[in-house]
């Protein structure tokens, strides 16, 4: 056990399977100097510049290229700096990492870890706080995974490296700091949520940042007399129904609080599948579906707070209508 | 080393364009009817979708994977039947992949626009233009950690100059010093707009030689041209010198697509260009008249049995729909 920050713990997983598998690179901007979060950092000076690849800021051609170093046998990281730039990559990542296994008849395939560090960082305005995670588990081929603690930070980017699928990996933009015990030896598999918190009147179903402010939210919720469970996902494709219909099952209340856009947001499908097969009361809290503005009244706008996690939270369970 | 040309080399590049040829010929008599567009309606085709044909820039094919080995990795692009070919892959298993059927490389899941033969190399046909250009890069830097001297042999179109990753990549595999051969195989039209109205400057060598990527020009229809500047080219890749590219030009003879008849082109214009058949030409050169015949016919014999083959061979089963996706979350198929 050791205390350590998300950034902190992803350089440690990450450390630890390249020293087990020389097959694992690392290709991006800036990760010779350590990435611009720290979370490479020491990684070029242990195993090199041609395993810890410095590129051009020619985002295509490094999820591209990741692509076909996979196809003849490395492993890829994939540093992308923010999800918005990835962007320009998509083509590179929907048309060709998603699909290469499949239209090529499983002749080859795509393990990689591409790291687009998602949502809201703060000041940085429309191009630099958006989160995506929907648009990713929205396409056949990819696993999206989106870590909250450095606990998970450290499990879940080991256990993306292990599983041979592109993985579309989710840090957030605002975590790199935060810190937490980490066990090197504990494993996480992909697709299964934690219950950040046992709940009885009704459960927040939530992942990465959110997590945190969903937790905040309970302690809230708690001083009015109202019980919130909170589930972290952790793993957005595949997400783990069979948890949050167990707990929907508990509870009869489910509200899902993301900080994307709540239009056509994941908690769009999570609330579709609870309404074909629970009879819980559902309800949804993400962000308007306006571009992040710079100015912080106008940021504030975008974000998700306990405040209005436990509002939203308290309100559904004292919702008693039919 | 540069290795002389020989009678043996002349007719193993004659074999190899005569079975592309041959090859591409049944399988455009079998696409007919295969694809909605350019006035076209879909009715029953044995090859459906869009199918990109190289006939008339078989030499360019030929002439450089001729210097391949089967350890060297190809990137190709939607017109890549030839490059398949020539790289080493079965006329049976091919045919029965652009008939949709089990037996096919890809299992009926790619069809011509995604034809693959991993084993000999070859890492895949690709429906976007540019986009086997990074790919390339990757696989280069695969390749420089296996060790070794195998090359990265990356086709692309004219079109594709005009795209990022023709910068981007080119750029990249020159600060890396990779070995990649690029070849932009320039049949002069970008699906049915003339190429030369949307390229500024020069083309593809001249805009290599401003990022550093040295290479040359060849006449694409001149398979002996091609082949020997190819050959030049590889050995300075795998000599370890770095990236060239190789600008060769052709002719695309048929449409965009198969169903494509081509008629915003010049019609004097094309038939001159119909006189520059690569096979023709190398056919001149070669003399050897019979032997030629009897080598355009087991081509055309070899690609029967390739069509009997894919006539008889079964679909997939539904249920391969559902495999090859991905391992983790597999079975979610509906939330």
């Amino acid at each position: 056990m050791a205390r350590m920050t998300y950034a902190q713990a992803a350089c440690a997983a990450l450390e630890a399977a390249m020293r087990l598998d020389p097959q694992v690179v690392v290709v991006g901007e800036d990760v010779g100097r350590g990435g611009i979060f720290g979370q490479y950092r020491g990684l070029q000076t242990a195993f090199g510049a041609a395993r810890v690849i410095d590129t051009p800021i020619s985002e295509a051609t490094i999820m591209g290229a990741a692509v076909g170093m996979a196809l003849a046998g490395l492993k890829p990281v994939v540093e992308m700096r923010v999800v918005d730039f990835a962007l320009c990559a998509i083509d590179e990542l929907v048309n060709q990492a998603a699909k290469a296994r499949y239209m090529f008849g499983g002749q080859g395939r795509v393990g990689l870890v591409a790291r687009l560090p998602n949502g809201l960082w703060s000041g940085s305005a429309a191009q630099h706080s958006q989160s995506l995670e929907a648009w990713f588990a929205h396409i056949p081929g990819l696993v999206v995974v989106a870590p909250a603690t450095p606990q998970d930070n450290h499990a879940l980017l080991a256990a993306s490296l292990a599983c041979g699928d592109p993985v579309v990996y989710l840090e957030h933009k605002e975590l790199w700091g935060f810190e937490g015990e980490v066990a090197a030896s504990r494993r996480a598999r992909l697709g299964e949520a934690e219950i950040a918190r046992p709940g009885s009147d009704a459960t927040v179903v939530t992942w990465s940042r959110t997590r945190h402010a969903a937790l905040e939210a309970a302690d809230l919720a708690e001083r009015q007399g109202v019980s919130l469970e909170v589930i972290d996902l952790r793993t957005l494709w595949p997400w783990d129904r069979d948890a949050v219909l167990e707990s929907a099952g508990r509870t009869g209340r489910v509200l899902i609080a993301h900080e994307a856009v709540q239009v056509a947001g994941f908690g769009a499908e999570i609330a579709a599948t609870l309404a074909e097969e629970s009879d819980a009361r559902v309800r949804r809290l993400g962000a308007p579906r306006i571009p992040v503005g710079y100015s912080q009244p106008l940021e504030d706008e975008s974000r998700i707070t306990p405040q209005a996690i436990a509002a939203a939270g308290i309100g559904l369970a004292r919702d008693h209508r039919r | 080393m540069r290795e002389a040309l020989d009678a043996e080399r002349a007719l193993a590049l004659y074999r190899t364009m005569a079975r592309i040829r041959a090859f591409e010929d049944a399988a455009e008599e079998a696409s007919r009817g295969g694809v909605a567009a350019f006035g076209a309606s879909l009715s029953e085709a044995k090859v459906r979708g869009p199918l990109h044909l190289s006939t008339g820039q078989e030499a360019v094919a030929a002439g450089v994977c001729a210097h391949l080995r089967k350890s060297d990795l190809l990137t190709s692009t939607h017109r890549g039947h030839g490059h398949t070919i020539a790289k080493g892959a079965a006329l049976e298993r091919m045919m029965c992949e652009l008939f949709g059927r089990a037996s096919g490389y890809n299992g009926g899941k790619g069809g011509s626009m995604h034809i693959a033969d991993f084993s000999v190399g070859m890492l895949g046909a690709n429906g976007v233009v540019a986009a086997g250009i990074p790919i390339a890069v990757g696989a280069a830097h695969a390749l420089r950690a296996r060790g070794g001297d195998d090359v990265v042999c990356c086709f692309f179109g004219d079109g594709a100059i005009n795209r990022g990753p023709f910068l981007e990549g080119l750029n990249w595999a020159a600060v890396q010093a990779l070995p990649i051969l690029f070849v932009c195989e320039d049949n002069r039209w970008a699906a049915t707009t003339a190429t030369a109205t949307t390229t500024a400057g020069a083309g593809a060598l001249v805009r290599a030689q401003a990022i550093g990527v040295p290479g040359a020009q060849a006449d694409g229809n001149d398979v002996y041209a091609v082949w020997a500047a190819a050959g030049k080219l590889l050995a300075e890749v795998r000599e370890g010198g770095g990236p060239r590219l190789l600008h060769a030009i052709t002719y695309r003879v048929k449409g965009h697509v198969s169903v494509d008849a081509a008629a915003y082109r010049d019609a004097a214009k094309h038939d001159r260009e119909l006189e520059r058949d690569p096979l023709v030409l190398a056919a001149t050169r070669i003399g050897m008249r019979e032997t030629l015949e009897a080598i355009g016919r087991e081509a055309r014999d070899e690609v029967a049995a390739a069509l009997a083959a894919a006539h008889a061979a079964p679909w997939p089963e539904r249920q391969s729909a559902y495999t090859d996706v991905q391992d983790t979350g597999a079975g979610r198929w509906r939330g």
